[in-house]
């Protein structure tokens, strides 16, 4: 039953990263990416990732939308047809996408227990993790005790393109006011 | 069994090379964001496919489960996802200038107006 759904959920997301790539209206294709990160959510809810499933429905289908959204507002909304033929890009994507799956011939089957990955290290954390930090959710023990310096660079990343955005999008501002009479198609202040 | 073994691996190729489409054949910076986006979510599904145990649980200590699924690889991801977002924004952030300067979000008429004297 669980593969069954698993299996829908998944034939699912192909479909819509199709309709990504086919639709022009950009509003839809920012929708579609939403969905798209729900769909995620759901499969990995049913791969008992239940905290990966929070956050990215959480960020990948909340706030990327917003965002996305937000920079819809201040652009364009319409992708115009390309010019050049897509042949040398198909090629491309059709040579690594058959050397990928060549590659995942040697990776053991799905949920086999016996998988390298689940003989080292994780077996500890499950053993040991409760009884070190106190936390029951063994996510929670890595992520804010044992890796706890990897959570603070990520803060530092996230700090950084917070910093990134900040004078990206300031700058712009400081040139409009130097130029009030510059035209600007919808640009105005809303950042 | 031992075909639908190998099934989301297949998947996750399949939505890698969807990501890598929109990203190298597609002109919109807007499109190519998405992209990436798609891209990315891919790489999260692989690691949480290997992270599966079949008949576990998710990774919760409770009494009476006894099988738990591989909790690193959810870290890893977590993390992963977080910094998405903050390159995502950072893209978006780009292209909102490139618009204010170029008044479009085509590669192709990005180019021709730097190709002008």
């Amino acid at each position: 039953m669980i593969l069954a759904i698993d299996i829908v959920l998944l034939v699912l997301l192909a479909v819509v990263g199709i309709a990504i790539i086919r639709l022009r209206n950009l509003f839809a294709v920012v929708m579609l990416s939403g969905i798209y990160s729900l769909l995620m959510a759901c499969i990995f809810v049913l791969l008992d990732a239940v905290d990966v499933a929070f956050t990215e429905a959480a960020v990948g289908a909340g706030i990327s939308t917003v965002l996305m959204l937000g920079v819809l507002a201040l652009t364009k909304n319409r992708e115009k047809i390309p010019v050049t033929t897509p042949l040398l890009p198909l090629v491309t994507v059709l040579v690594t996408g058959g050397l990928l799956i060549y590659g995942t011939w040697d990776l053991p089957a799905f949920g086999d227990p016996n998988a390298p990955i689940h003989l080292h290290v994780a077996p500890a954390y499950l053993a040991e993790g409760e009884h070190e930090t106190g936390a029951p959710n063994i996510v929670t023990a890595v992520l804010a005790s044992y890796r706890g310096y990897d959570t603070l660079g990520e803060v530092t990343v996230i700090f950084t393109a917070g910093i990134g955005v900040l004078l990206l999008l300031s700058g712009g501002l400081g040139r409009r006011r130097r130029d009030p009479d510059e035209p600007n198609s919808g640009g105005g202040g809303a950042s | 069994m031992e075909v639908l073994g190998h099934f989301n691996y297949w998947v996750v190729v399949v939505l890698m090379m969807i990501g890598f489409y929109a990203l190298i054949a597609r002109g919109n910076l807007i499109k190519k964001i998405v992209g990436l986006n798609i891209f990315q979510a891919s790489v999260f599904l692989l690691f949480i496919t290997l992270g599966k145990v079949t008949g576990g649980s998710a990774p919760i200590i409770a009494e009476g489960i006894t099988v738990y699924s591989n909790p690193l690889p959810h870290v890893l991801i977590l993390t992963a996802i977080v910094v998405g977002v903050a390159t995502t924004a950072l893209g978006l952030a780009l292209v909102v200038r490139i618009h204010e300067s170029y008044s479009t979000i085509e590669e192709n008429e990005i180019a021709d107006m730097d190709r002008e004297p």
